[in-house]
């Protein structure tokens, strides 16, 4: 199935070379969670702050529980605040 | 103690100076800054006044921890009845300046009535007198920074000034210091424009004295420093990024107002937010951002400083623009950008410069472009009637309606009147994206339940810093709330705006509380200051402060009806995103926040709540 992974701010550095606007299509198996597409692309645990899922939080204790659908759209910050 | 004791009393109308002994008992009640030139005004001025009468006041203050080595010590704050509300003006800046005032010796001062001609206050230490500013009038905030140090020969004085949009009273004209940091919501800058006031320049040499015990005010400080170092935030999210990281936060969760609030997601978002800034410009090879910065004392250094393109259409002629200056900030961004569609970077950064430059907030300015362009999508406005074809997306047109507005010329006379007064006279009111007058930052309330009440009840008009509790809502701080809920929201909101009184009231950045909590603020208040400084205390503080102001409000004519959102948004769902299908339900949250605020059904502060906060 197809998703989308997007890394912001300091996180752009853990994206594939050729990447662009924070973020890479990428066509993953069924069932994938949230904590193993952190994993993957070596983001550690404690740079993941923020992360959303079409745009919704997904809290640390869920994120190895809840498993991607086709189309979703995952997005992770690290330690940021603005004003 | 952490105060000088000492307020600088300046009478324009008759040309004189004077020295007072600040009010302490009201130092322990109201703690300093935002807080105690706000009992100061409010005892002094009828609530119904013209803000842009010589009848108005306009108080810059101090806290008691503002020039010290507390952490972002730097601030100062403009206390004023607002132009652009009718509303109290609390505008907060930080730069040099607050703390130079507190060097010279003074906690604040207040000016009164209306010079007779163009002036500027020069304070060096003890002395303190009105110059003639009949060679700046006319001249922008930059120019007349430059021309001061030039003719005082001392490029240590601390400026704070007006640029031509103060001059022109635009209502949401700001003041600008240390050439790009501003006092820049509600129209201070008109007031002063007003008063007939260019500038105020300061030289303190006499540090600060007086802290109640120096050890344990060392301790204190060095020991919140540390909480500042270590919090992945403030240690190292704003330094890197600055606030304008969020820009692609708050597109992501739908909350990203744009083109006059139509939309809550923007397609252009990433062009223009903090991840664009470090990009290599295909151009000339380098990133738009320069370096970050920091204001007096602050160790979080959060402030952009940029370069622009010097081959943009913008400034490709006008080499005045080209070097390293401030900006971008988020709000800036998102209000230059996103609110009128707007997804070129570097015409962002020049209506930003124009802002600093002729000293007007970019918020009220690009939300009253957004509005503008709507109108004239409508067909209500035309291109005779503004000048120029002005649709959503149009980069030229914002940057020619900045130099229009900051220079009083043409359609700009009509856009520095502000959203509400725009639309108004354009037979449409309800376009008008403001509350009590005052156009919305960066935030889509129907995204951010919580934060449509604290734009509703927010006491100078719509703002995101007297109550941010997308802290909470998006970035967990200090705990996560969920953005979508009205649940909970009452009591959140009124612990953020109390909390922030006492932060404001301090002389510290709001920023800070993103890593601190009262009770990092707290011990290094009780070692700088005299008194009783308790966590209890400090509550206290902020509650009374907050209530004061509400019944500044109160008397200057506000009901519960002005606690208000426009139709859009309680009415017209979010078109796209998470929070697709949603309006803020403000309805549901405003009645219980009256009933924890200890406040009638209409709004209205109850005795027992006066009587319990000493007001």
């Amino acid at each position: 199935m197809k998703i989308a992974f997007k890394l912001f701010a300091s996180l752009s550095d853990y994206l594939p070379a050729g990447s662009r606007d924070n973020r890479i299509e990428l066509d993953v198996d069924e069932g994938v969670s949230v904590a193993e597409m952190i994993r993957r692309y070596q983001v550690p645990e404690r740079s993941a702050h923020l992360v959303l899922v079409n745009g919704l939080f997904v809290p640390p204790a869920e994120r190895s529980r809840r498993r991607l659908q086709e189309g979703d759209e995952v997005a992770v910050w690290p330690p940021i605040a603005g004003g | 103690m952490g105060w000088n004791r000492k307020i600088l009393r300046v009478d324009l109308a008759g040309g004189t100076c004077r020295e007072e002994p600040l009010n302490m008992e009201w130092a322990q009640e109201y703690l300093g800054s935002r807080g105690l030139a706000t009992k100061y005004l409010v005892s002094e001025i009828d609530p119904r006044v013209d803000p842009l009468s010589p009848d108005n006041k306009m108080i810059m203050a101090t806290g008691p921890l503002t020039g010290t080595m507390a952490s972002t010590g730097g601030r100062y704050t403009v206390v004023t009845k607002g132009p652009l509300t009718g509303a109290i003006a609390c505008s907060n800046s930080g730069g040099f300046f607050g703390a130079e005032m507190k060097f010279a010796g003074w906690d604040m001062i207040i000016f009164e009535g209306r010079a007779p001609k163009p002036v500027y206050l020069h304070v060096e230490n003890d002395r303190a007198e009105l110059r003639d500013a009949s060679h700046l009038w006319g001249k922008s905030c930059w120019e007349t920074e430059e021309t001061i140090k030039h003719e005082l020969q001392d490029p240590l004085v601390r400026i704070s000034s007006i640029g031509r949009a103060g001059e022109n009273q635009v209502y949401y004209a700001c003041i600008v210091n240390d050439l790009h940091r501003a006092a820049g919501r509600s129209g201070v800058g008109a007031v002063m424009g007003s008063k007939n006031l260019k500038a105020v320049a300061l030289r303190g040499t006499k540090g600060v004295s007086g802290i109640r015990d120096f050890g344990e005010f060392m301790q204190a400080t060095n020991a919140a420093k540390k909480v500042l170092a270590d919090n992945a935030v403030t240690g190292q999210g704003l330094p890197k990024y600055g606030t304008q990281v969020l820009m692609n936060v708050i597109n992501e969760i739908g909350a990203l107002p744009t083109r006059n609030h139509r939309d809550v997601q923007f397609e252009d978002a990433g062009k223009i937010s903090a991840e664009a800034m470090h990009e290599k410009r295909p151009s000339d090879g380098k990133p738009q951002l320069v370096t970050n910065a920091a204001c007096f004392g602050c160790t979080i250094a959060c402030g952009r400083i940029s370069e622009i393109d010097k081959g943009h259409f913008t400034v490709k002629n006008n080499p005045k623009y080209w070097g390293a200056s401030g900006g971008l900030e988020y709000e800036a961004a998102w209000a230059l950008g996103a609110a009128n569609g707007v997804g070129d970077l570097e015409a962002l950064q020049y209506a930003n410069l124009l802002c600093n430059e002729q000293g007007m907030d970019p918020i009220s300015f690009g939300a009253t472009v957004g509005a503008a362009m709507e109108l004239y999508e409508m067909g209500v406005l035309t291109q005779e009637q503004i000048g120029l074809e002005a649709p959503f997306g149009s980069a030229a047109a914002l940057a020619k309606l900045a130099e229009m507005t900051a220079l009083g010329e043409g359609f700009g006379k009509e856009i520095g009147l502000g959203s509400k007064r725009l639309c108004t006279k354009c037979g449409h009111p309800e376009l008008s994206m403001t509350v009590k007058g005052q156009e919305f930052p960066a935030y889509d309330s129907r995204g951010i339940q919580g934060m449509g009440l604290a734009y509703a009840t927010s006491n100078r008009g719509a703002c995101h810093l007297r109550g941010y509790t997308v802290a909470s809502e998006v970035l967990g701080i200090p705990v996560k709330t969920d953005p979508h809920v009205t649940e909970g929201k009452a009591e959140l909101v009124k612990a953020f705006q109390d909390a922030t009184a006492v932060f404001d009231s301090a002389g510290i950045c709001v920023f800070t509380s993103f890593a601190w909590t009262l009770a990092d603020v707290q011990p290094q208040l009780a070692a700088a200051c005299e008194g009783d400084w308790s966590m209890d205390k400090l509550n206290a503080v902020g509650e009374r402060i907050w209530n004061m102001e509400r019944q500044f409000n109160n008397a200057a004519g506000f009901t519960a009806k002005d606690d208000n959102l426009p139709p859009r948004l309680t009415s017209e769902p979010a078109k796209t995103g998470p929070a697709k299908g949603m309006v803020n339900h403000l309805d549901r949250m405003l009645p219980e926040y009256y009933q924890v605020r200890g406040w009638t059904p209409e709004g209205v502060p109850k005795p027992e709540t006066l009587s319990r906060l000493g007001l």
